[in-house]
């Protein structure tokens, strides 16, 4: 494999495939390097991807059969206490309407393999089954990649790292400091195999249609973390994550975790009678703004889940390594004009980040990690607080409604002071205004 | 509660390499100076057991997540990917 590339793409995500596409569709001589199996086998997320920025690389996605498993229609958001909870949720028919396929849920091992095969039919070469072990370098400048394969070495002009939040290859060619375990989160996920009109009819949902469920409280055992369950057409994900360093220090076993969360009363009902099929793991890249690596450099660039680009708050990340891995291409095609692999010459990335909404977002939330690492009473005493205050209210026992809040209000701030509240709503606010 | 984390890693497809991809550093360290062990608790695939007070590794049931690496207090586990096309496969992801 001595034959020269104008790209070598590290990584057969979102990032890279979109890469790929914008690369291949421009005639840059491109390959793309993807350790799994198929593109997508090591891949995992909640499940939703965004439309709009899948559109800006394959308009006609839809019609191309993207495989999308339900298209989004309601977001509802829990707040649990151990024995229940809140839920608040909206619905708008504008997502079956004019915002069609603004978010869908897809399983990455079909969207992934599909995604590159839209790179492979515009002229790029996918392999799999190859993992990048190292990166060849003249002096100080990336010209190449080093696989595991016989004779692996394949030069390249470019190399853009879109190898996916855990990355071995960043750390150890120090173009990304390893992650730390507080700016990862753990998450684990089951795939529930359930019969299409059951989701339908407990989700309240028509064929083709569904629902995203995010949940926050005690179901997380006092470790910074959120459960989700997504709507596939048979299938429900259903997974839950906690900062690496909380799993840490709780002794919690993640798939216990998980498996309580099943049994929550909020949860049990939505998966009854459901055939488990697949589990797995993988970190979510929440420290965001504060850990992103240089992007460019020379004769390199990094983008997606590698960049550590993603949105806590909104739960999006796969919009961004899309639209970085498209940045990242247009940049390269400037770059391949010029004849000029320099960080200079490859600026282009960065200033289409700056430019854009990623970096906008991603900045705007920058304090929200941390706000969250600093109040862990929002996942135990806060939760637990506010359901034993809904209880006391709904509680019919002949008791004035002012002595009830006379009492609630006196246990909350035993359990937490006025101060700490105020501090945290304050925090809260300040982190995501 | 107790789950038995064999009957989730029965659900996955797992194509086992040759060799290793997982190698504790120094077992030493394990023993002598890591009281807490947290790699017993928070690996997802429970690939590290403690067998008469040793860890051992049973890392053909990795799901490749990469906690371990950055997790362990003392840094002592080398990990690498799996061999390319090894290790596990998702079917749906």
């Amino acid at each position: 494999m001595a034959e020269e590339f104008d790209v070598a793409i590290v990584g057969a995500g979102p990032a890279g495939s979109s890469a790929a596409c914008v690369l291949a569709e421009k005639g840059a001589k491109t390959v793309v390097l993807e350790r799994g199996e198929y593109p997508g086998a090591k891949n995992m997320s909640g499940g939703v991807l965004y439309g709009h920025d899948l559109a800006a690389v394959v308009p006609d996605f839809a019609a191309k059969n993207c495989p999308v498993e339900r298209n989004i229609v309601e977001s509802q958001i829990w707040y649990l206490s151990d024995d229940g909870g809140y839920a608040v949720s909206y619905l708008d028919r504008a997502f079956e309407g004019a915002l069609r396929l603004n978010s869908f849920t897809v399983g990455r091992a079909k969207f992934d393999r599909w995604f590159a095969e839209q790179a492979a039919s515009r002229g790029a070469l996918v392999v799999h089954a190859t993992v990048v072990t190292d990166l060849l370098r003249d002096g100080g400048r990336v010209t190449g990649v080093r696989t595991d394969r016989p004779d692996g070495d394949i030069p390249a002009k470019v190399v853009l790292l879109a190898d996916g939040v855990n990355s071995p290859l960043a750390a150890k060619t120090g173009f990304r400091a390893e992650v730390k375990p507080e700016q990862v989160a753990l998450a684990v996920k089951e795939v529930i195999e359930l019969s299409e009109e059951a989701i339908n009819e407990r989700f309240h949902v028509a064929a083709g249609s569904g629902v995203t469920v995010e949940a926050v409280g005690t179901v997380t055992q006092g470790m910074d973390g959120i459960a989700i369950i997504y709507t596939n057409r048979t299938s429900l994900s259903i997974a839950i994550g906690a900062n690496l360093s909380d799993f840490r220090e709780h002794r919690v076993r993640p798939y216990e975790m998980l498996d309580e969360f099943k049994a929550h009363p909020r949860v049990a009902p939505l998966i009854a009678g459901g055939k488990p099929r697949e589990y797995m793991a993988h970190w979510i890249a929440e420290a965001g703004y504060d850990a992103i690596p240089g992007l460019a450099g020379d004769g390199y660039l990094i983008a997606g889940d590698s960049a550590m680009l993603f949105n806590a708050l909104h739960r999006e990340g796969s919009n961004m390594a899309m639209t970085s891995g498209r940045f990242a291409a247009e940049a390269i095609l400037e770059a391949l004009e010029r004849g000029d692999f320099s960080r200079r010459s490859l600026d282009g990335y960065v200033s289409r980040l700056r430019d854009s909404y990623v970096m906008a977002d991603l900045k705007k939330y920058r304090g929200f990690n941390g706000f969250r690492l600093r109040h862990h009473e929002l996942f135990s005493t806060l939760p637990q607080a506010a359901g034993y205050a809904a209880r006391q209210m709904l509680t019919v026992d002949g008791t004035p409604k002012k002595v009830k809040q006379k009492a609630i209000r006196k246990k909350v701030f035993r359990d937490i002071s006025p101060m700490r509240l105020l501090r945290i709503l304050w925090d809260g606010w300040r982190s995501v205004k | 509660m107790s789950v038995k984390i064999e009957d989730k890693l029965f659900l996955d497809r797992f194509r086992v390499a040759d060799e290793a991809h997982i190698r504790i550093i120094d077992g030493e360290v394990c023993g002598k100076q890591c009281t807490g062990q947290p790699c017993l608790y928070f690996c997802p695939a429970n690939v590290y057991r403690l067998e008469k007070e040793r860890i051992v590794v049973a890392w053909e049931g990795c799901v490749e997540c990469g906690s371990c690496r950055i997790g362990c207090p003392h840094l002592n586990i080398a990990w690498r990917f799996p061999t390319g096309g090894c290790g596990v496969s998702h079917r749906f992801g």
